[in-house]
């Protein structure tokens, strides 16, 4: 795209010239959790903020890639690989990718309003498997739905695709911090699914409208999908892919996910600390501060526990904020030289 | 979501419950009763269906 081009992009897409593109994390330079296998149901894995929904035999292993398109400044990807396959579907089996929004960010789009606009997604592709692909919207609020069709033309190969979805005059999206809409990309669609007719325009949500047409991508464990230069915007014309810095990006995903010990991280100097000297029987308390507020009260799992004077096992959580935790061991010896070492994940994920 | 156990949790005081301890697509959570909590909002559907959230210890 020349200049002049891009220019007139920008402004025929009558939407902000900055912060236009409403995914956080699309260009997967973001990838606190690593590598994730087994990742089937409601696994996320890979970059940050990217969500398997499936139900049926698929399972990936997701991950976060150097494969990019040539060219177009990305330096990672979303990588999907089939690791189990689902070659022979029950109509209730589907694997799909999902990306959740909250709803309070997304009431530019003033949908279920008579001003209500189109929003555009594009993305850049590349799958093993050629054939008919759908990409889908749904409005978790007043359970609506919208679905696309768009073609994988080239095995394995990098294909960039631009959906406009229509404006929706009806139900608007609370202005909250609770899941309003999502978007997800299907790879295998049952006839619970795909049975109907697409709903193109959006209805009220049937199951059997959702995913019509779409090919079997998950079928072999030789396949593999990659994803990246993911962009929502406001209005019916995709502008370049907004380019944001890593820090920007981290720290909009640790909203919904920080760990002591990122993917790659030591666990030397990063965990969590607290003891001294302890009496047996007595409560000990340590606090862990969020490195930016969470979107909400996050759940924790702990890991990579090690102890001198503590039991084994978790600490007890004694309160949740969206900033920060506390949490309590109860020593089990007389020892000045006690410690209690807990790494942690918390996940405010939609 | 796969949810296999859940306990309440109560703080060091022992005057309310502060979390419910879950075990969900195998993995132990310690999930706040916050409903804007995605788990949360799950064991609460979980319960709904007739599952029951084990009093703490």
């Amino acid at each position: 795209m020349s200049k002049a081009a891009e220019l007139a992009a920008l402004i025929g897409s009558q939407t902000a010239l900055s912060n236009r593109n409403l995914i956080i994390n699309g260009a997967m330079q973001v990838a606190q959790r690593g590598t994730v296998t087994s990742a089937s149901h409601d696994s996320f894995g890979g970059p940050d903020r990217y969500k398997i929904s499936e139900t049926g035999a698929t399972v990936f292993t997701m991950s976060q890639d150097s494969d990019t398109p040539t060219g177009e400044g990305f330096a990672n990807s979303l990588k999907l690989d089939v690791t189990t396959e689902d070659s022979s579907l029950a109509a209730g089996d589907f694997a799909s990718v999902m990306y959740n929004f909250e709803g309070q960010n997304l009431q530019s789009i003033k949908k279920g309003t008579s001003s209500a606009k189109s929003v555009t997604l594009s993305f850049y592709i590349k799958s093993t498997i050629t054939g008919t692909y759908i990409v889908q919207l749904y409005d978790n609020d007043n359970n609506r739905s919208v679905s696309k069709s768009y073609t994988v033309s080239s095995a394995n190969t990098w294909e960039k695709k631009t959906i406009t979805f229509p404006a929706d005059t009806t139900g608007a999206f609370d202005n909250d911090n609770a899941l309003s809409l999502l978007v997800r990309w299907w790879f295998s669609a049952g006839t619970t699914y795909s049975s109907g007719t697409l709903a193109t325009a959006w209805e009220s949500s049937t199951s059997a409208n959702t995913a019509v047409g779409q090919v079997n991508a998950v079928n072999s464990t030789d396949n593999n999908i990659f994803l990246t230069g993911i962009q929502l915007e406001v209005g019916e014309q995709a502008t370049p892919f907004e380019h944001r810095s890593f820090g920007d990006e981290l720290a909009s995903c640790m909203r919904y996910y920080q760990t002591a010990v990122p993917a790659g991280g030591d666990i030397f100097g990063t965990r969590i600390i607290f003891g001294g000297h302890i009496v047996s029987g007595n409560n000990i308390f340590g606090f862990v501060d969020h490195t930016v507020p969470m979107r909400a009260a996050p759940s924790i799992t702990f890991n990579n526990i090690a102890v001198s004077g503590f039991p084994s096992g978790d600490p007890t959580v004694n309160g949740y904020g969206l900033t920060r935790f506390e949490v309590y061991k109860t020593a089990n010896a007389n020892n000045n030289g006690s410690y209690y070492l807990f790494g942690y994940e918390a996940s405010a994920e939609l | 979501m796969n949810i296999t156990s859940a306990q309440y949790s109560r703080d060091a005081e022992d005057t309310k419950n502060v979390c419910v301890v879950a075990t969900i697509n195998g993995i132990k959570m310690h999930v706040p009763l916050d409903p804007a909590n995605t788990e949360y909002a799950a064991i609460l559907e979980w319960v709904a269906e007739g599952n029951t959230i084990q009093d703490a210890d």
